[in-house]
């Protein structure tokens, strides 16, 4: 057992000192940050104007004069009449633009809005929102509709709340966060699997080809060496995984405070995280990418060591990552949509796609007994795949030259010791 | 020391080891020998418990061996390999370690080892850094760090310079001065005679000869002798208690004649045939080298097996 230790220390250290390692700990929450502040300063920058914008109403129709209220940072006047002329006069003039009604303004895209630089979008917005209200309060006036009565009817603002009936009482079930969170797990778990079991498979490759297997297996047994390995490198993403959490959070926590608007949608979405159980959420992460990590990284294992370059992987692979591809493209696709489904069902409790599949319905809150079944099985599941890389591992780590076909595999299965 | 009995071993299509038994005493250098692919590494691997045999026991030091002799054993093996990117210095300590000895005690015996053989500036280095000798060197030593009683070395001087091959054989003289059981495989037969005090010979999978080495070579004495003497050339005419298996003849008047002694007959009475007729500069018994005793042995069995 001491000497498992001291290969996973092994294992876990080379990684970890990499640059390679260092750099993807801080550029993965740099880019994060990156990202959250420029959807900030674009949602930021699309809700308000940044100066002064004077609007010179040019009215042949009469509707509506003096009938624009001014905005913050916008001004309309009404002193031009020519729109000739003003064009002319206003051509080098900044944040000054012309808004030119014709008599018939019904007539579509027949209002216009001249400028120096096309107006942008928040102006253009509120002055197509101020001239509905204008000719809609016109028209109400032409039928003999009072105005005064109408604005006291306020219109009904009525939100659909999702709730969730359940022996417990009904409770609130946000379900675009959790649909979100649900997905995010999912793919995180997909992509480490392939990241860390491929981890595993390079680095049994690598003892393999540069010989020094022997070497280490006269001194330890080879599941030791399988074990230590898997191990040592599931830590690594333990590690990586910690890292990105603690730093995301500070800088997401820096970029609110920069920013310190309250409806940027990273603010909301750090809210929405509050409002679901997250502890629940976050140990099932982990439990789902360990075990499902365990069960990949020993059939990874596997695979390397029975072929001598990696080049040779292709064939191995295949069946190996099948499943989880399968789940993952089911998974972004159908199951959030029905996360109670048959199909989601058996997905989430099969060891092999249940990592993927569970992480889905995680958020919508599958029955306790499907959670406890599916967790069970993924225990027996790696315990399965360990038991059958070793055997295959232990024959493999020592063949050279020979093509491994699956029949090979099977009888490397059946050796003896 | 190392008692191997009866060690059976087949892998799918063919047999690597049909019944082999050796015995290795303790401070001997014992060679295996054997064409390539006779079986030698499988039984190294065995004795190592990287792998098992199907029947048959192995005794360490009288014990059955098991997990607890793999501190006692230091396993060269004859595809060399280390970690790449790993430094020297950590890798060894790495090694040893899996060997059972603390940090602080590889250390300290790897910068013994590191002074011995002016490897002191490699400590720091990635193994991919070296060239193939000085990797070879490193992985000696990453062998014998842990001291161990039964050092094994597969094939220990292929890839090795003339000089550094001299470097790590006296080495291999100085640990066993020291107490260390040897056991080397080869197929090169010079360093035979050199090195061993024993051997085994295996060939398809079967041991074909074992015992010392002198009485393996005294057993193949065929009283055959190189004698040279100068005078007037000796005209044979079956008369000599000897056979005359060839003859040259020097400028200088020398000449040398290979003999096989005939009958009941010995050196002396070859001499005392010669001395009458020439001067005798030189009688020299001829023993068969361990090479030919190798290739008669291999030829021999190669007809006559299978």
């Amino acid at each position: 057992m001491n000497k498992v230790l001291l290969i996973i220390q092994r294992e876990y250290l080379t990684r970890v000192r990499k640059k390679s390692f260092i750099i993807m700990i801080f550029v993965v929450p740099l880019l994060l940050f990156i990202m959250g502040v420029v959807i900030k300063m674009v949602a930021e920058n699309s809700d308000k104007l940044s100066s002064l914008q004077t609007v010179n109403v040019i009215d042949k129709s009469g509707d509506f004069a003096n009938k624009f209220h001014d905005v913050t940072n916008v001004k309309f006047t009404y002193a031009l009449t020519d729109l000739k002329s003003s064009k002319q006069l206003l051509k080098d003039s900044e944040g000054i633009s012309i808004l030119y009604i014709p008599v018939n303004y019904l007539q579509k895209d027949s209002v216009q809005i001249f400028s120096k630089k096309k107006a942008s979008i928040p102006l253009s917005e509120e002055i197509e929102k101020q001239i509905s209200d204008i000719a809609f309060s016109n028209n109400l006036v032409k039928h003999h509709i009072d105005t005064a009565l109408l604005r006291n009817i306020k219109r009904a603002n009525i939100s659909v709340n999702a709730i969730e009936i359940s022996d417990k009482g009904d409770k609130n079930a946000n379900i675009g966060p959790n649909i979100l969170i649900g997905i995010a797990c999912a793919i995180l778990i997909y992509i480490s699997l392939f990241i860390y079991g491929g981890q595993v498979m390079r680095g049994v490759i690598e003892e393999k080809t540069n010989r020094i297997i022997e070497v280490v297996i006269s001194s330890v047994k080879p599941f030791q060496l399988m074990l230590g390995k898997i191990i040592g490198v599931g830590l690594v993403g333990l590690t990586q995984f910690g890292a990105w959490i603690i730093l995301s959070v500070i800088s997401t926590k820096i970029a609110g405070h920069a920013f310190n608007s309250p409806a940027s949608p990273m603010t909301s979405a750090l809210a929405v995280l509050q409002t679901i159980p997250f502890g629940y959420i976050m140990g099932c992460f982990i439990f789902y990418f360990l075990s499902g990590y365990l069960l990949y990284a020993a059939l990874f294992a596997a695979v390397g060591s029975a072929v001598d370059s990696e080049t040779e992987t292709q064939q191995f692979m295949f069946p190996i990552t099948m499943p989880l591809l399968f789940t993952y493209i089911l998974s972004v696709s159908v199951l959030f949509r029905a996360p109670d489904s048959p199909l989601a069902v058996w997905l989430s409790i099969i060891p092999f796609t249940a990592p993927v599949a569970m992480m889905v319905r995680i958020p919508f809150g599958p029955p306790p007994w499907q959670v406890a079944l599916s967790m069970g099985l993924m225990v027996i599941g790696f315990l399965f795949t360990t038991y059958v890389a070793a055997r295959i591992y232990r024959v493999g780590v020592l063949m050279y030259g020979k093509k491994a076909s699956y029949k090979e595999l099977a009888k490397w299965f059946f050796y003896k010791e | 020391m190392l008692s191997i009995r009866n060690i059976v071993k087949q892998y799918a299509g063919h047999r690597a080891l049909s019944d082999v038994s050796l015995e290795v005493e303790s401070g001997q250098i014992f060679g295996l020998l054997g064409p390539n692919g006779a079986g030698k590494t499988s039984l190294i691997r065995i004795v190592n418990q990287i792998t098992a045999p199907d029947s048959g026991e192995i005794y360490f030091n009288g014990e059955r061996l098991n997990q607890s002799h793999i501190e006692r054993i230091g396993y060269l093996p004859e595809e060399r390999g280390l970690y790449k990117k790993m430094e020297i210095g950590e890798q060894m300590i790495y090694l040893a370690r899996l060997k059972g000895l603390s940090r602080a005690e590889a250390q300290k015996r790897l910068k013994f080892w590191f002074e011995k053989l002016e490897m002191e500036t490699w400590w720091k280095k990635k193994i991919e850094e070296l060239s193939k000798g000085m990797q070879q060197k490193a992985q000696f030593v990453a062998t014998v760090l842990h001291e161990p009683d039964l050092i094994i070395l597969d094939e220990p001087f292929s890839g090795f310079d003339p000089v550094n091959a001299e470097q790590i054989k006296d080495e291999i003289l100085e640990l066993n001065k020291k107490g260390a059981t040897i056991l080397f495989s080869t197929h090169r037969m010079e360093s035979v005679e050199e090195l061993c005090d024993a051997i085994a010979l295996i060939h398809k999978s079967h041991k074909i000869l074992d015992g010392k080495v002198k009485h393996i070579r005294n057993s193949y004495r065929n009283e055959t002798y190189f004698i040279e003497y100068t005078g007037q050339q000796i005209a044979f005419d079956g008369n000599q208690p000897f056979e005359l298996v060839s003859e040259t003849h020097a400028d200088d008047g020398s000449h040398t004649i290979k003999i096989k002694l005939k009958g009941e007959n010995n050196s002396n009475d070859v001499l005392q045939y010669l001395i009458p007729k020439a001067r005798v500069n030189m009688l020299q018994e001829v023993i068969p080298s361990m090479h030919e005793i190798f290739i008669e042995k291999v030829n021999l069995n190669s007809t006559g097996h299978e």
